[in-house]
């Protein structure tokens, strides 16, 4: 987590106790993610990861966005809309079935493409930059399809507010 | 009596840079002299040649006593030198040291010739005898000598003189004037290996770069672990390291270190990623890939003028480029055609060519040092294979293959090649390993955790 820097440091650390909130979610009875629904202040980080979903998924050596994809890419674009302080950084991963360099421009592409989704979708091409970390930061650790397909993924991390 | 001289080291941070570790090998004076003594006159020409072309079945029986003490208290030192040089040559795979319970002789002068029916009788076919002496200025003065048992006939003798703490380096350019006297090949034991030292959990690893010599003694860290850093490469000098780092964060890069000075850089100012570095042979340029918005090109940069050469220009992922030995060619991997494959073009981008027509997705092409070889990774049926071809893409072979084994790199006499090998799971994590060209002598390289992304420096000595 050494990677975001200023306020982005912050919100990332609790986008992951969120995200962990949102796994427990998804196998449980839901009363976690009910709790925090009910936390998340709208407009607040926590609220995008919580409402909108901050990452999208990829298949198998491939940086097509699905539609299950470009319908979360919608919401994160109104929210981002919405609220249109945050700088965003996109981030590409690659699971962990591929040579080192490759992933790095595969997460790269990824990236890319999500970050030109949201583009398209009326986010300034400025408030985004993008960053890849390959097969260097799974979020997923088995060593099954199930893991892999976690690690596919491009993150939307709100990095700081403008003008704060 | 004439001394090679090897200068000490600017201290522990030191590299093993040329300045101050360049050897000059020089028979012993005394050698024409010994002839005289030779009980039996052997023939013009040893009999006693390991051919390492074909992949070696039997190993060569080599007897390593422990060295004399010319001083009498350099026990440990003496005791220390022999069983440096006897894992070294252990290792190759290529000899079976005696048991030294087995010995009959005990070498106490080193100046005679050893008694051969001694040795003849124990089948030990290569004997090496060795002295370690204190010299009055306080330097340490070894002296070895490779005998052909069969042929009663000294194949080699040499001397080195220099600071006492240098003894391990001694004893690996020992080991590797036997390994080039027996085999006809140049040794690659005075070498060391630059690496990625993981650490923690999979899901937070941290990576350090880390280096050591070849037979993992002597490591160090190069880097703290505050930046994620990756894929680091020596310059021809063994002076420097190429890698990637995270950095500053805000966007990887290609950096350049010192390996004496600590000091850093990175390398231009790129609108985007840059990644997968290694040097030209000449060591005056960086190749490297560059990122921009979905696309990866390659490039060099001349590291005087800082001129920036694009080579590649397809909307496609073109990495991992290497150089042929002579800096005419480029070996790379590109998804231009749809999966990861490797390319062969010249050093100035023309002539792009597909070489790789097998099943899978093949990437991290590295050319040997010989120049007659590419080895790689393959990827087919969920399998990570590493394997070398000929530049041509004929000749394909499989040297090793598993669940992971990623990021070949050559020893520098293209004999050896090492590569990570990682295991499933979230405990699991990366090792080193080597294994012989012949895909024979597999062996996991030891380190203190984790490790991948090694990368073999050339020949010190």
């Amino acid at each position: 987590m050494s990677y975001g820097f200023g306020p982005g440091r912050v919100f990332r650390a609790l986008f992951v106790s969120i995200a962990f909130l949102v796994v427990a979610a998804c196998s449980g009875s839901g009363d976690n993610l009910d709790n925090a629904q009910t936390r998340a202040v709208p407009g607040t980080p926590q609220h995008f990861v919580v409402t909108v979903g901050d990452r999208v998924f990829f298949q198998t050596d491939s940086t097509s966005l699905t539609n299950a994809s470009k319908a979360t890419l919608d919401k994160q674009a109104q929210w981002l809309t919405q609220y249109s302080d945050f700088q965003i950084l996109v981030e590409g991963h690659a699971d962990e079935r591929g040579t080192r360099e490759y992933n790095l421009a595969l997460g790269a592409r990824r990236a890319t493409s999500t970050r030109n989704y949201l583009v398209s979708r009326g986010i300034p091409a400025n408030r985004i930059r993008t960053i890849s970390f390959g097969k260097e930061r799974p979020v997923a650790v088995c060593d099954d399809i199930s893991c892999w397909s976690q690690n596919r993924r491009a993150v939307t991390v709100l990095e700081g507010q403008t003008g704060t | 009596m004439e001394a090679a001289l090897m200068q000490p080291g600017s201290g522990d941070r030191g590299g093993r840079a040329p300045i101050w570790c360049k050897v000059v090998t020089i028979q012993f004076a005394i050698l024409a002299l010994l002839g005289g003594l030779l009980v039996r006159p052997g023939p013009a020409f040893a009999v006693l040649e390991i051919n390492i072309t074909e992949g070696v079945v039997e190993p060569v029986p080599i007897a390593l006593p422990q060295f004399v003490d010319g001083s009498g208290n350099l026990g440990d030192t003496a005791r220390q030198v022999i069983d440096v040089i006897n894992a070294n040559l252990l290792r190759t795979g290529l000899f079976d040291p005696v048991d030294p319970a087995a010995y009959i002789e005990r070498i106490e002068n080193i100046d005679v010739a050893p008694q051969f029916d001694d040795w003849r009788k124990i089948n030990a076919q290569a004997l090496v005898t060795g002295r370690v002496t204190l010299q009055g200025d306080g330097r340490l003065r070894t002296e070895f000598r490779l005998w052909d048992v069969f042929a009663s006939q000294q194949m080699t003798g040499q001397q080195f003189v220099t600071d006492t703490s240098n003894w391990r380096r001694v004893a690996h350019v020992i080991s590797d004037a036997i390994y080039e006297r027996l085999t006809g090949e140049k040794g690659y034991f005075d070498t060391q290996i630059v690496f990625v030292e993981e650490t923690g959990p999979k899901d937070a690893r941290v990576k350090r770069l880390a280096i050591m010599d070849q037979d993992s003694a002597n490591m160090r860290y190069l880097t703290n672990g505050s930046d994620l850093v990756l894929t680091p490469r020596f310059s021809p000098s063994n002076q420097e390291i190429a890698y990637m780092s995270y950095g500053d964060g805000f966007q990887p890069r290609v950096y350049l270190l010192n390996i004496q000075t600590g000091e850093r850089g990175i390398v231009g100012d790129f609108p985007g990623m840059t990644f997968s570095p290694r040097f030209s042979p000449d060591g005056q340029r960086i190749i490297m890939s560059l990122q921009t918005g979905g696309n990866t090109n390659i490039y060099t940069m001349d590291l005087r003028s800082r001129m920036t050469t694009r080579l590649t220009n397809t909307a496609a992922i073109d990495t991992s480029p290497s150089f042929s030995p002579d800096g005419s060619e480029v070996t790379f991997e590109s998804d231009r055609g749809g999966v990861q494959q490797i390319y062969v073009m010249g050093a100035d981008g023309s002539n792009q060519r597909r070489i790789s027509f097998g099943t899978g997705r093949y990437g991290t092409p590295v050319w040997s040092p010989r120049g007659d070889l590419i080895a790689f990774t393959k990827v087919a049926s969920g399998r990570f294979l590493i394997g070398v071809m000929r530049p041509d893409g004929s000749g394909e072979r499989i040297l090793t293959e598993g669940f992971h084994n990623e990021g070949p790199t050559w020893s520098p006499n293209g004999r050896v090649l090492m590569f990570f090998r990682d295991v499933p799971g979230a405990d699991g994590g990366p090792q080193i390993w080597s294994v012989d060209l012949t895909g024979r002598n597999e062996r996991q390289v030891s380190t203190p955790s984790f490790a991948s992304d090694p990368a073999w420096s050339p020949l010190i000595n």
